[in-house]
């Protein structure tokens, strides 16, 4: 260890203070920070420190996705087989799934941190880990067949205008995520719905029909999939929306571990099963009367949810402010559903509909707290 | 007894070498310094020069607003040197020991005290600056009446005294200093006390007791307040510090000055944490020669405690108000991927992305390390999980970076001041400097709004 930590200080010197490559530092600070956390003692403050942080954090995130991306990627080469009818093995659909996938990841890594690194450089601060996380989820939420290219551009866009643009990590108003999906969607609708698009290689085989759940129910076909089926995930749908099962597991890792706000999370379910509910009593579609229960485990929902609705930076702040947002996040999904056929994916607009609106609802809940000390102040002035 | 002031919001970190209740004396030091920088928002002007031989309690210099307010040697002896900083800011005022008298002052009898003459005697015997004013946490204006005064016996902070038994002597001068300071307000002085060990606090009179219980930060003087009484604009209420009652209380018996400070010196690189009994502004190493501390390694000399005390060198003296020397190891060593979840565990965490409550029964051994770098404020809910008052504490830090004086005033500038946010400094994802930015928050709403 402490051979590899003199010739990275040794790589280092040419960055230091005062030396030519001053300004890339950030760059090369942020890949030894990476395989050492840095010696800085405290110096203003308090004296000790938590051992969290925020690559902690992020890696935590990433540690809770993993399960709903291997599912993903097995369930790509599942659905792919399943389609052309030949014989496979999990093996045959996971290398298929990965070929896929794995170059998105790539894309949007490359194409993401390369973006990163030349703000963190131009602004003079380190590289934030925001991105380790927004870059794994862009790929996780696209079509399967969606050209790299498309993911290139939309990673460009999600992190340059909503992020950078608004000031970089901490700072964005939506979720750098969904916007890369959004604009995606808007940019190129034909890559990004119909029934074409959801199951690997689904245009060049003339084969079944590859359409989504939901997108079957607006066009007010049936639904032939199990209950099971649509909770375990192996379904046509974004790479690794599919299996609620997963989801939760991750979930469960970001509860327990504190990552992720169990508040929006249980306020998203509250939301949705309730306007599910009163929808099924309506029952005047298709879609209105597809069971409430089904409505939690089909489509995005419970991903975006579980991963994007509670990014704590596009998210409301306050508590009571997570359970407003986590509510409103899940009746406008299954709203936007429901009365919008032509976006059956409600979640992706419900929750960047939310994102915008979160700044409103803290506002009211901070509100709450000032009026009340104004009050005070208020009735102290009478009395004396 | 049941809790006036229950909270729940918090943590008690519980860290290795705490101090054993065990008395001694410190090795005579043989010089003082008085540092205008432990009274927060005055500028001192200077009654003395180098050379000058002075009395023990003799004033050294006074505030530059408020000349009543003098400052005074916990010694007598000659002032060896004024050590000054940059734009000749005056850092420290060394004095060096040697025999001589003490100013004795006259004290009329305590049936015969008014507030005035109160206010008089303490100004004049350098015991005013013992006195806190919220809010700001600056030095009291004794031209006012405050709202109400607060003791706070529940040391609550890591490794914090315990005051029962480090005032268990000085209880007679306690209450007699508890009576002095009835004199300075309407109603009854609030002295809290941990709920489940109230001790001789229970035998206090003229008090208005609060028992309090909790983690973290439920020791702190703001808690209470918040709780028992909130702080409205305008309003001001004062502060005293445990032994510093019993030092009021001393003058008054005496007429002396009485500077006596106990010092718990603790963690884990003392050798024999204990407790020491010295004066105000000795040098460090007169009570470390007594407890001893692991020299082989580089450590952190820290007056106060590990969440919002003042490093000091150890070559150093202590402080005006504390009661706790901080000593721990210095942290300036990489960590091989010590970011990942439930790695280092060792480190105390109040995240559940580390097992760290496993090794909590021991005590933890903490170092120095930021353990991470500054980010931007990006984890939201978990700085309110340590801060028990009905304020958001994320909106405010960002309304005093902003410098939006409306907006902290609204939130509750008033109500805090910056060791409220030690907790939060210690725990925060991204290593935001919390209770830095509170600082400066108040001197601006000092400049600003006065």
């Amino acid at each position: 260890m402490s051979f590899l930590r003199r010739k990275l200080d040794d790589l280092k010197k040419p960055f230091e203070k005062g030396q030519k490559w001053e300004k890339y530092a950030p760059a090369i600070n942020a890949f030894d920070t990476f395989l050492f956390v840095p010696n800085h003692t405290t110096q203003t403050g308090a004296h000790i420190r938590d051992a969290v942080d925020l690559k902690r954090t992020m890696v935590t995130v990433i540690i809770a996705l993993l399960p709903a991306l291997i599912y993903g990627i097995y369930n790509t080469g599942y659905q792919y087989f399943i389609q052309t009818g030949e014989a496979f093995t999990f093996l045959d659909a996971f290398i298929h799934g990965s070929w896929k996938i794995i170059p998105m990841i790539i894309v949007s890594y490359v194409v993401g941190l390369t973006i990163e690194f030349i703000f963190a450089i131009y602004r003079g601060h380190e590289v934030n880990e925001g991105y380790l996380v927004t870059g794994l989820l862009i790929p996780m939420i696209m079509p399967v067949d969606i050209p790299l290219w498309m993911v290139a551009i939309s990673v460009a866009f999600a992190v340059l205008i909503a992020k950078e643009a608004f000031g970089g990590t901490g700072m964005n108003i939506l979720n750098p995520a969904l916007t890369a999906r959004a604009f995606a969607f808007f940019a190129y609708p034909t890559y990004m719905s119909g029934n074409k698009v959801w199951v690997s290689e689904a245009s060049n085989i003339d084969a079944i029909s590859g359409e989504t759940i939901l997108g079957t129910l607006a066009a007010g076909g049936n639904v032939n999939y199990s209950f099971f089926e649509m909770f375990q995930g192996s379904i046509p749908g974004s790479i690794a929306e599919t299996s609620a099962l997963f989801v939760v597991i991750g979930a469960a890792i970001l509860i327990a571990t504190g990552v992720g706000s169990w508040r929006i999370m249980l306020g998203g379910v509250i939301g949705a099963a309730l306007v599910g509910f009163l929808f099924n009593l309506w029952g005047a579609n298709a879609l209105m009367s597809f069971s409430w229960v089904n409505h939690l485990v089909v489509g995005g929902f419970a991903f975006g949810l579980v991963f994007m609705a509670t990014d704590p930076v596009s998210a409301a702040q306050t508590n009571k402010g997570k359970w407003v947002y986590g509510i409103l996040v899940g009746v406008f999904c299954i709203l936007i559903r429901v009365f919008n056929p032509a976006y059956p994916e409600g979640v992706m607009l419900a929750i960047l509909l939310m994102n915008v609106f979160a700044p409103t609802i803290d506002h009211y809940v901070i509100q709450g707290n000032i009026n009340k000390r104004k009050k005070r102040w208020a009735s102290a002035l009478k009395t004396v | 007894m049941s809790a006036d002031i229950s909270i729940q919001r918090g943590a008690t970190i519980h860290l290795k070498g705490s101090a054993e209740k065990i008395l001694s004396e410190a090795s005579p030091s043989k010089t003082f310094a008085l540092k205008p920088d432990n009274f927060f928002g005055i500028v001192p002007r200077l009654m003395v020069k180098e050379g000058d031989k002075i009395a023990k309690g003799a004033p050294v210099f006074h505030a530059k607003k408020n000349p009543q307010i003098v400052f005074v040697s916990p010694v007598s002896g000659i002032v060896k040197e004024i050590q000054r900083g940059a734009k000749r800011k005056i850092l420290k005022i060394v004095i060096e020991a040697q025999k001589g008298e003490a100013i004795v002052h006259k004290i009329p009898s305590l049936n015969r005290l008014d507030r005035k003459t109160v206010t008089d005697i303490l100004l004049k015997s350098g015991a005013w600056p013992f006195i806190k004013q919220r809010p700001y946490g600056v030095l009291a204006d004794p031209d006012l009446t405050p709202k109400s005064i607060y003791i706070s016996t529940y040391a609550s902070a890591p490794l914090d005294v315990d005051f029962q038994f480090l005032l268990k002597n000085n209880q007679k001068d306690f209450q007699t200093g508890i009576d002095i300071l009835n004199f300075m307000t309407d109603t009854a002085v609030n002295l809290s006390v941990e709920s489940s060990y109230l001790g001789f606090f229970e035998n206090i009179k003229g008090v208005n007791l609060l028992p309090v219980k909790g983690p973290h930060p439920a020791g702190n003087v703001s808690v209470h307040i918040h709780k028992h009484d909130p702080i409205n604009m305008g309003e001001k209420v004062w502060e005293v510090r445990p032994e510093d009652v019993a030092n009021i209380g001393k003058l008054f018996t005496t007429g002396e000055f009485s500077a006596r400070r106990t010092i718990a010196v603790a963690g884990e690189s003392v050798s024999y944490p204990h407790y020491v009994i010295t004066t105000i502004g000795a040098l460090i190493s007169s009570v470390t020669d007594i407890t001893g501390y692991d020299n082989k390694q580089q450590n952190r000399f820290i007056n106060g405690d590990v969440l919002t005390g003042n490093a000091e060198a150890p070559d150093g003296y202590l402080d005006f108000h504390n009661n706790l020397l901080s000593i721990i190891p210095e942290g300036n060593r990489y960590r091989m991927l010590g970011w990942l979840p439930f790695v280092d565990n060792k480190i105390p965490s109040l995240s559940k992305t580390s097992l760290s409550w496993l090794f909590a029964s021991k005590g933890h051994s903490v170092d120095t390390n930021m353990n991470g770098e500054e980010r931007a404020f990006v984890v939201t809910g978990e700085m309110e999980k340590v801060f028990p008052m009905n304020i958001y504490p994320m909106q405010l830090l960002k309304a005093c970076m902003a410098g939006d004086i409306e907006r902290m005033e609204a939130l509750g500038i008033y109500e805090v001041l910056p060791e409220d946010f030690g907790l939060i400094d210690y725990a925060n994802t991204s290593k935001i400097e919390a209770q830095e930015i509170i600082k400066q928050g108040i001197e601006l709403m000092i400049k600003e709004v006065g």
